[in-house]
């Protein structure tokens, strides 16, 4: 049997073969055009965190998957498409940031945030787990002391509360606040989970407590600064300003900088 | 073509916004070009999905201008074409150290096809496959000069002009390798046959 040329062209074209549906959903998601979703178990339940070739780009507590892309294509613009789990690696980086390690890193896509809302969440990502700070400290520390609203509006919009750790910026005068992530009932668990005591804070601030400081090493602090957490109770000399704690001769701690809430309050 | 460039300028005035129309348009080209030249389904989705981003990446850095003087065919065909040169140099250099040189045995073969479900389809459709399985195995046995001609013009369907841009060759020397891969695919497909012939009756 011989084979004309047109019976060659024919085999050649036949061999168009179409393209795997994987292909386009893993070119978009890696460009950041598409993201992917999963579920995420954490302290307070399940979680979905969404994603792309930029970064981490959600982390939310819907109750569905089509609640979630429906909420995601209106704040983000992008259609989110369901992935059975987590890549290893940000399960393991999202695990180990939430243990408290912080040299992990985790890529964030934050396009269409304003310059100011990535400078509230870079300073919250600053606070060690196990520690608190007042909204007015974040103001202050990034150079807008009397943002104070600002800060607290900017982290209620934070799209990746627990990586950025919004709810561990709490109200100046000590109460708890609210928290985006399901309300301020999991902001209390997850402060709990991480060591702290958030019933004990708040009586602590409504007595009076703002301020802690040594009268060995004659520094002062935010309470829950892992260098006032060291202090043995007959140490602890609490002030209810930094005014106070100036005059008695007090320093501020260099590592919790009490003093930037101050300035705003 | 029209639907390239009505594509063209919608890229050109908003990138993210309509990349997935040209992937959707454009994937099942790279994609089969990828796989006729590499020869397994895996390595073809990547080399393909890499050429998307490559192409992603230079039409970021393009201005309108420049976008809108592509031509997108020749110019995708060019860089999913690279990618599946340097894919098949480390393949080579690979085999060199780890084994002999690629042959085309029955396990090798078995991945030159996407698999669909084979118990429940008719026989009309099993022809086909093992016809197309036949054909994808002897482009593979082609130098690659020619294998990529003949896939671009004929398997892709590109224009001379066309292949010639993608291949960066003299349209002259396009036709000519063309011409000769199709005579050496026919010399191999009637050599095949023959073998099977004296199979059957020896």
């Amino acid at each position: 049997m011989t084979v004309s040329d047109k019976d060659l062209e024919i085999a050649m074209a036949d061999l168009m073969t179409a393209a795997p549906p994987t292909l386009a959903v893993g070119v978009l998601v890696e460009l950041g055009i598409v993201d992917r979703y999963a579920r995420f178990d954490a302290p307070i339940g399940s979680l979905v965190v969404a994603w792309n070739g930029l970064g981490v780009s959600a982390v939310e507590s819907a109750p569905d998957d089509a609640t979630f892309e429906a909420t995601h294509l209106a704040r983000t613009g992008r259609r989110a498409v369901r992935a059975e789990q987590l890549p290893e690696s940000l399960a393991s980086a999202i695990a180990r940031r939430l243990g408290g390690d912080r040299r992990v890193r985790i890529d964030l896509d934050l396009r269409g945030h304003t310059d100011f809302e990535r400078d509230v969440w870079q300073k919250a990502l600053e606070i060690p787990r196990g520690e608190v700070r007042p909204y007015g400290w974040i103001a202050a520390e990034i150079g807008r002391p009397k943002a104070v609203r600002a800060v607290g509006t900017a982290l209620g919009h934070n799209p990746v509360p627990l990586i950025v750790p919004c709810h561990r910026v709490v109200r100046t005068d000590g109460s708890i606040g609210q928290y985006s992530l399901g309300g301020p009932a999991n902001k209390r668990t997850i402060l709990a989970a991480e060591g702290l005591d958030p019933d004990a804070m708040e009586s602590a601030a409504r007595s009076g407590m703002r301020y802690l400081g040594s009268d060995t090493t004659h520094i002062v602090c935010l309470p829950t600064c892992h260098n006032a957490r060291r202090i043995t109770p007959r140490h602890r000399v609490p002030f209810r300003s930094l005014q106070a704690a100036a005059s008695a001769g007090y320093r501020p701690c260099r590592e919790c900088r009490p003093a930037s809430g101050a300035i705003a309050a | 073509m029209d639907t390239d460039g009505s594509l063209i300028s919608a890229l050109a005035q908003d990138l993210d916004g309509s990349f997935e129309a040209l992937v959707v348009a454009h994937q099942d080209r790279l994609y089969s070009i990828a796989l006729r030249l590499l020869g397994d389904t895996r390595d073809a989705e990547e080399a393909a999905q890499d050429a998307f981003i490559r192409a992603h990446r230079a039409l970021a850095s393009y201005d309108s201008e420049r976008i809108l003087e592509l031509r997108l065919r020749p110019w995708l065909a060019t860089i999913v074409l690279n990618l599946c040169r340097s894919r098949l140099g480390r393949r080579a250099a690979r085999s060199a150290v780890a084994r002999p040189a690629l042959s085309l045995d029955a396990a090798e073969l078995g991945t030159l096809e996407p698999r669909a479900d084979q118990t429940a389809e008719p026989a009309a459709t099993a022809a086909r496959r093992d016809a197309r399985e036949t054909w994808a195995a002897l482009l593979m046995t082609l130098p690659p000069a020619y294998r990529s001609a003949v896939v671009l013009r004929h398997v892709d369907g590109l224009s001379y002009p066309e292949v010639a841009i993608a291949l960066d060759r003299p349209e002259g020397t396009v036709k000519a390798q063309v011409h000769r891969g199709l005579a050496l695919l026919r010399t191999a497909f009637e050599a095949a046959q023959q073998r099977e012939r004296e199979e059957r009756t020896g």
